[in-house]
């Protein structure tokens, strides 16, 4: 059997690029008007995948928790050459903070069995947090490296991958399984054509029952079955697993298998401050230069 | 539970037996919460040989520090830190736990909030003390941490509870909490601990390891220049430096500047950058979101510059200039060379 290799990516809202549609007459950001995007350093981890599948030949599992639309990552992923990719998708896991999500996470892990290397960006832009990764190596009892620049060396037994610290760099070796956290230090490579032509077929069980408008349980649908193993069998399905199909305990996933609750959450209003307006003028910034060295803040 | 009245804890983070600035910040914010909370405040550090370089803890507040000293604490790796900090936590039951948001506080909180089953809360920008009522649990939660972070997109702020058995932990960056000024007559308590380490926990080996002290310290700069996405260009990053060394300060960055490639990352101001409150505080092409605000709005002056008069970067601004810094910079220059 080929070696495995796991990317976890995940779609992100666009929190970089909020535009005047996305906010709220009161000032707030409207979430669903942003775009979602492939998380950023989720591209660089799974560039990373593909060189390592290119270099030692390892098969690269892509998987992402997320409702029914986070497909649109993993299709993304097959478009740039991930061989297999995994939805992982249930009501019940809404609302998980870090650590009931890593859990959610680590239950795919242990479904797919025998994977190698587990690799994920450092961190989302939408909560910054860079949590996830090194929970999830705890929670597979796995060793971590984290901020990944490159990875020296794969064999049989153990990774040797140079990776950022404060002010420098540091090489280091582990024991297989262990997770790798990668940081921007890569150039993702786009999506292939012919990969695009393939993939673009591919679907979850939730998006075929949506072509052919019917709920996800279409066992008494013997066409929807056939088409089913038709992709099954063209590589072009993409799995959805639920909470059951993982295994997972339900105490420990969604707002129940989380410790943080959020007491509140308050918008910002920006008060008018009492700023002095300069013009741009050459008098005006002489005067703001004069004023700024009289009262020593300058010079 | 917090019944049990365990102490704040602060890892403190040491590197060749320098502690780390932002440990001392915490154990000054740590004292605060102690002493509302009727507790003590203890540190833990990990490493070997630090005889003689953990007094300064105590001169900023701490009653007892725990030092912890093994060969295969130093240099850090994560899982020897990890299991040696679940082991002390298991035994002590602090009621909270602050780390600093660097490179390895990341990298170790977590690990150690997986295993002991606690929330954690990346970057908090503020920590109070106060109840929570869990309506749709129906709870009352006595005397909790209160854990302020910045959130999505940044125009909200959003105060996070763990619920669940202590420790609270948090992690925060480096400039947030402000240091107080040392007693040096203080004294406290040195708990010495040898750890038992696993052998799996010594599985991984550094092979090399280079590091220099940071390009910049920020927190340091009396003025500070810093430039944005308007700057436009790499190239164009220039102008902010030439303001700097007309001005004889340091430049900064926002993230989006540091993102587009043309300044790197130990320039970045903000949430997750540095905090700064320089006398000056000059934001060019910048537009103010919250998570830059947070690293620079406690600056003594602040000028901005910007092209669009409703950038939320004049509302915390004691000077605006709406113009284009392209224009306004060299004046900027030329008017200081002219004075001084
Ligand atoms: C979890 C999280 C953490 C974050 N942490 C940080 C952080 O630590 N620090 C940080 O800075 N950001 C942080 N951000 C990003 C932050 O939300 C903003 O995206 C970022 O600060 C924007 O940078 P900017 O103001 O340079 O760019 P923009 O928002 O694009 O603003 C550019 C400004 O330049 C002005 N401009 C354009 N041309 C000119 C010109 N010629 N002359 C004058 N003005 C001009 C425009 O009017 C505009 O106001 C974080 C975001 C998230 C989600």
């Amino acid at each position: 059997m080929k070696r495995q290799l796991m990317v976890f990516v995940k779609q992100v809202p666009d929190t970089k690029n909020i535009s005047g549609e996305a906010m709220t007459p009161e000032g707030t950001v409207n979430r669903s008007a942003l775009p979602a995007i492939f998380n950023p350093e989720d591209l660089n981890a799974l560039e990373l995948g593909l060189q390592l599948k290119e270099r030692y030949g390892f098969k690269v599992l892509v998987a992402t928790m997320g409702p029914p639309n986070a497909a649109e990552v993993l299709r993304e992923s097959l478009y740039r050459g991930a061989d297999e990719a995994i939805l992982i998708t249930d009501r019940s896991f809404a609302g998980a903070d870090t650590l009931a999500t890593s859990y959610a996470l680590s239950c795919c892990v242990k479904s797919v069995k025998n994977i190698d290397l587990i690799l994920c960006g450092r961190q989302a832009i939408d909560g910054d947090t860079a949590q996830v990764g090194p929970q999830l190596a705890e929670k597979l009892n796995i060793p971590q490296i984290c901020y990944i620049e490159e990875v020296i060396d794969v064999n049989d037994k153990t990774v040797k991958a140079r990776r950022s610290i404060e002010g420098g760099y540091e090489i280091l070796e582990t024991p297989l399984p262990t997770l790798l956290t990668v940081i921007d230090s890569n150039e993702p490579r786009p999506p292939s054509a012919r990969n695009v032509m393939k993939y673009k077929k591919a679907k979850t069980r939730s998006e075929l029952a949506k072509v052919h408008g019917r709920g996800t349980d279409y066992t008494d649908a013997s066409d929807l079955l056939e088409e089913e193993s038709k992709l099954r069998s063209k590589n072009l399905w993409i799995h959805e697993w639920d909470a059951s199909k993982l295994s997972a305990d339900i105490e420990r996933i969604g707002l129940k298998g989380s410790p943080t609750k959020v007491k509140k959450i308050e918008s910002v209003v920006l008060t008018a401050g009492k700023v002095v307006s300069v013009p741009p003028t050459e008098e005006g910034i002489n005067a703001l230069i004069r004023e700024l060295i009289e009262d020593h803040t300058l010079g | 539970m917090s019944e049990k009245n365990g102490n704040v804890w602060v890892f403190i983070e040491q590197e060749g037996g320098k502690i780390a600035e932002v440990s001392l910040e915490l154990v000054c914010k740590g004292t605060e919460l102690a002493k509302k909370l009727g507790i003590k405040t203890e540190a833990v550090i990990l490493g070997n040989n630090l005889d003689g370089k953990i007094e300064t803890l105590f001169h900023y507040g701490c009653d007892t520090v725990y030092q912890v000293e093994d060969k295969a604490l130093e240099p850090f790796t994560v899982l020897p830190y990890a299991e040696t900090l679940v082991k002390m936590l298991m035994e002590h039951r602090p009621n909270i736990l602050l780390f600093g948001a660097t490179l390895k506080g990341r990298e170790l909180a977590p690990r150690v909030a997986s295993t002991m089953l606690a929330g954690l809360t990346a970057d908090c920008t503020d920590l109070q003390i106060d109840d929570f009522e869990d309506k749709i649990a129906k709870k009352m939660y006595k005397n909790k941490l209160m854990q302020i972070r910045p959130a999505f997109g940044g125009n909200i702020i959003a105060t996070i509870v763990n619920t669940w058995e202590d420790p609270q932990m948090v992690t925060v960056r480096e400039g947030v909490m402000k240091l107080s000024t040392p007693d040096t007559s203080k004294k406290g308590e040195i708990v010495k601990i040898k750890p038992e380490l696993s052998a799996e926990s010594k599985v991984m080996h550094v092979i090399e390891r280079v590091s220099a002290e940071k390009a910049v310290d920020l927190k340091k700069a009396q003025v500070i220049i810093a430039g944005g996405y308007g700057v436009g260009t790499k190239e164009n990053f220039k102008l902010i430096r030439q303001l700097a060394n007309a001005l004889g300060g340091e430049i900064a960055a926002s993230r989006a500047a540091v993102d587009a490639g043309w300044i790197n990352h130990d320039y970045q101001v903000g949430q997750t950058g540095v905090t700064v409150r320089p006398k000056l505080y000059i934001a060019c092409g910048i537009s103010g979101s919250i998570q830059h605000r947070a690293g620079m709005d406690q600056s003594s002056k602040i000028i901005a510059i910007n092209t669009d008069p409703e950038a939320p970067i004049f509302s915390v601004a004691h000077y605006g200039i709406v113009g284009n810094l392209n224009d306004v910079i060299p004046r900027m220059i030329k008017a200081f060379k002219a004075k001084a």
